[in-house]
């Protein structure tokens, strides 16, 4: 079989799967987010946290439970690997810098998991598992519960509730991350990924020199860092080391994972606001802007574009033999149309639009799909522009789902839509205006900018992949991405739930023949084209001066 | 409206309860789960697809060696990997990170495809990509079925065996794509050596 015809199958098999089990699991959602009924361990969760779990909450009050459980988040992780040394299963790892731990507690709670350190040689085995993948759960779960709250704004009428924020982290994690995390994590053992808690082996190699091979409980966290889309590896090389991706196959099971949740979400938010056409059409979206941005990457990463990559004769730099091109340029496109961030080969040296399409990817705002919850809610606010778009056409009042979009609330979406823009360009703007930010670049010329361009389009998506030639561990890098991980993860939600706070409100407006639908292809189109028209006139100039002054 | 971003006592006291739980069930219950269960249905892969030679570790079939002498020179008795950003240091993965049009990047491409061809006599517009690019990882085991087919005459010359049973040999250690159709054909370069030096202790 050619490169090209596997390549397609690959990408056909992966569409299949995904669509056999989105319907299902998008159904599971809807039930575990509505249902009264509480586990009996649930039950016993919210005795101990405290909290009566049949009272529902205003939008301020869960906010307030986000950010309260956020902050404390960061806290004991920055305190984990601040005391590291004196834990168990430290492996002879010192205390994590203050600024490097900063920006790693930050990274992994905003489900952003940028990682300015080196994995093997930074993190202990306690800091990766009680610490790092706990968070890989948590930032997780508290994704899907924004997205579930926000679904409940437009679901409900005349309400002020939005939810039980505890209810909702605790049966993200008991009825769906966990388990599927648990069938993950033993699939991937079964290829090869390590599970231990050793610190690794001395070998004495076939030719006289010695090795170092590590260890560590890594398919544990393999699984869940690609079902909740976030991404931060256990080894630098992240899904590239042969210990975090033995083979293809496992490489290609991880691109599933990643994908599954955000794109069953639009069918569980066809089910809570009772219209599955709705649903629909949000996935007729995500699934066309994924395919389009799928095959260019593998259409140049093919073309292998660029005077070093011609004289390889194939853009195999910063590839793995096993995986080969066209499986690495789709990993590299979904985990940057995701939240995840994850990596089967190093997008720098990809070439100049491959890796700007990338780039690009994370631009869009990550809606296509987008993080878990992250994803679909960033969406849904690009519905609520994409509606107004089209009621300013024919002059009528824009609604979305019989909710009228006032004034109020396309402030909300506006602020929405503008927060992780000014975060980028502001970001690399100051970090190329600084010596501090240009010296840490490896590459000169447009590619360096594209580095500091990366890091910032990364961090404020909450993104966590990067062109890794970037120098980031410094203080000017931990700092400045630090900040543009908090508040483009937390401003956003704040957003959000203040726009799902005013729609709950509401009552619902009856369907009239002035009514715009928005189930049919015509608003797929609409919304479309305003997801790639925001990010066209936002980045354009930006990504004129990188990738493609590079590539063109 | 209460101002929503003040946060209560009684909220963060329910953040820590909530925290300290997710810390225990998922930080320590569940990856001791994934681990036991792990050690029991594949202990050789759990713990790293370890190869030993007499009874020592020597390495990982996972994990790409450097087959080179003390002095970095390779070893023409065995099937050379890929170049590696980080000299197959086991505990410093990682790729160059060097850019599409990189001047560095082109001047390494250069000076590795003239070395490969020289030292395997072979013409250098033979020589593959994967021979003179870094892999990701810095550890990849593998390499393509053209860039082992080139050194076959190589090794065969400098072990002494019939250049046909050096081809069979890496026809064992090949495979194609998972399925047929996932990733791209590989030789693992680790497999490969290891059986040759049996073979050659064998005759």
């Amino acid at each position: 079989m050619s490169a090209a015809a596997a390549g397609w199958l690959q990408f056909g098999v992966l569409v299949a799967a995904l669509a056999v089990v989105h319907r299902p699991l998008g159904d599971h959602m809807a039930q575990v987010f509505t249902t009264p009924r509480h586990w009996r361990v649930e039950r016993l969760v919210h005795r101990t946290v405290g909290v009566d779990a049949d009272t529902e909450q205003r939008w301020p009050t869960y906010l307030r439970s986000v950010l309260a459980f956020s902050l404390v988040g960061v806290l004991l992780l920055y305190a984990l690997q601040r005391v590291q040394q004196w834990l168990p299963l430290d492996n002879g790892r010192a205390a994590v810098e203050p600024g490097s731990a900063w920006n790693t507690a930050v990274s992994f709670v905003t489900n952003t998991n940028w990682q300015g350190y080196s994995g093997e040689s930074t993190m202990g085995h306690l800091v990766q598992m009680a610490g790092l993948a706990v968070q890989n759960f948590l930032s997780a779960a508290v994704g899907i519960a924004v997205a579930i709250a926000v679904i409940r704004g437009f679901a409900r009428t005349k309400t002020d509730r939005l939810g039980n924020f505890w209810v909702d982290l605790t049966r993200a994690v008991t009825r769906l991350l966990l388990p599927l995390s648990v069938v993950g994590a033993l699939v991937m053992v079964l290829g090869g990924v390590v599970q231990n808690l050793g610190s690794g082996t001395g070998a004495s190699t076939l030719a006289g020199a010695t090795q170092f091979v590590p260890g560590g409980p890594v398919a544990s966290q393999e699984a869940i860092k690609e079902l909740g889309t976030n991404g931060g590896g256990f080894y630098n090389a992240n899904a590239a080391h042969p210990f975090e991706g033995p083979t293809a196959w496992v490489s290609l099971f991880q691109v599933f994972l990643l994908l599954l949740i955000p794109l069953a979400l639009p069918r569980t938010f066809g089910r809570m606001v009772g219209d599955r056409r709705q649903g629909w059409a949000i996935l007729g979206v995500m699934a066309g802007l994924a395919s389009a941005s799928i095959g260019l990457v593998t259409w140049f990463e093919a073309r292998a574009g660029g005077t070093a990559t011609q004289l390889a004769g194939a853009a195999m730099e910063g590839k793995e033999v096993r995986f080969g091109e066209p499986l690495s340029a789709l990993y590299a496109a979904a985990t940057t149309l995701t939240s995840t961030g994850s990596v089967n080969s190093m997008h720098d040296s990809y070439t100049a639009l491959g890796g700007g399409t990338v780039l690009a990817n994370m631009m869009l705002g990550e809606v296509a799909p987008g993080g878990v919850g992250s994803g679909l809610y960033g969406m849904l606010v690009l519905a609520v522009v994409a509606v107004f778009v089209a009621g300013l056409m024919v002059g009528r009042t824009p609604e979305y789902l019989g909710k009228r979009l006032g004034r109020r609330e396309m402030t909300l979406a506006s602020l929405y839509i503008l927060t992780t823009p000014a975060l980028v360009l502001i970001g690399a703007a100051v970090a190329m205006a600084l010596p501090a930010g240009r010296d840490s670049l490896l590459n000169t010329g447009p590619h360096g900018l594209s580095e500091a361009l990366y890091a910032f389009a990364s961090a404020g998506n909450n993104n966590g992949s990067a062109f890794a030639g970037l120098s980031a561990n410094t203080p000017f890098y931990n700092t400045a991405l630090g900040l543009a991980m908090v508040i483009g993860r937390y401003l956003p939600i704040v957003l959000v739930l203040a726009l799902a706070g005013r729609l709950a409100a509401q009552g619902r407006t009856a369907v009239t023949a002035g009514t715009f639908p928005t189930h049919r292809p015509l608003f797929v189109g609409l919304l479309s084209a305003v997801v790639l028209v925001v990010v066209g006139l936002t980045y354009f100039p930006a990504l004129s001066l990188g990738p493609l002054a590079e590539g063109l | 409206m209460s101002a929503p971003l003040l946060l209560s006592g009684r909220q963060l006291g329910a953040a820590v309860r909530a925290l300290l739980i997710a810390t225990v069930v998922l930080g320590v219950a569940y990856p001791l789960l994934i681990t036991g269960a792990a050690q029991l249905i594949a202990p050789g892969r759990a713990d790293g697809s370890l190869v030993e030679v007499d009874g020592q570790v020597a390495g990982s079939s996972l994990i790409g060696q450097a087959f080179t002498d003390a002095d970095g020179a390779p070893l023409p008795q065995y099937f050379q990997p890929r170049p590696s950003a980080s000299g197959y240091d086991g505990a410093a993965s990682g790729g160059s990170n060097l850019g599409p049009n990189s001047a560095e990047l082109a001047d390494l491409i250069v000076q590795r495809r003239a070395e490969v061809a020289q030292f395997n006599g072979v013409d250098p517009a033979d020589v593959p990509a994967d021979a003179v690019t870094a892999s990701a990882s810095g550890l990849d085991p593998h390499i393509s079925p053209e860039y082992a087919e080139i050194q076959i005459d190589r090794v065969a010359a400098a072990r002494d065996l019939p250049a046909s049973e050096m081809a069979a040999l890496v026809a064992e250690y090949s495979s194609g794509r998972d399925a047929g159709f996932i990733g791209a054909p590989h030789v693992n370069v680790v497999e490969l050596n290891l059986a040759l030096d049996r073979l050659s202790r064998a005759r």
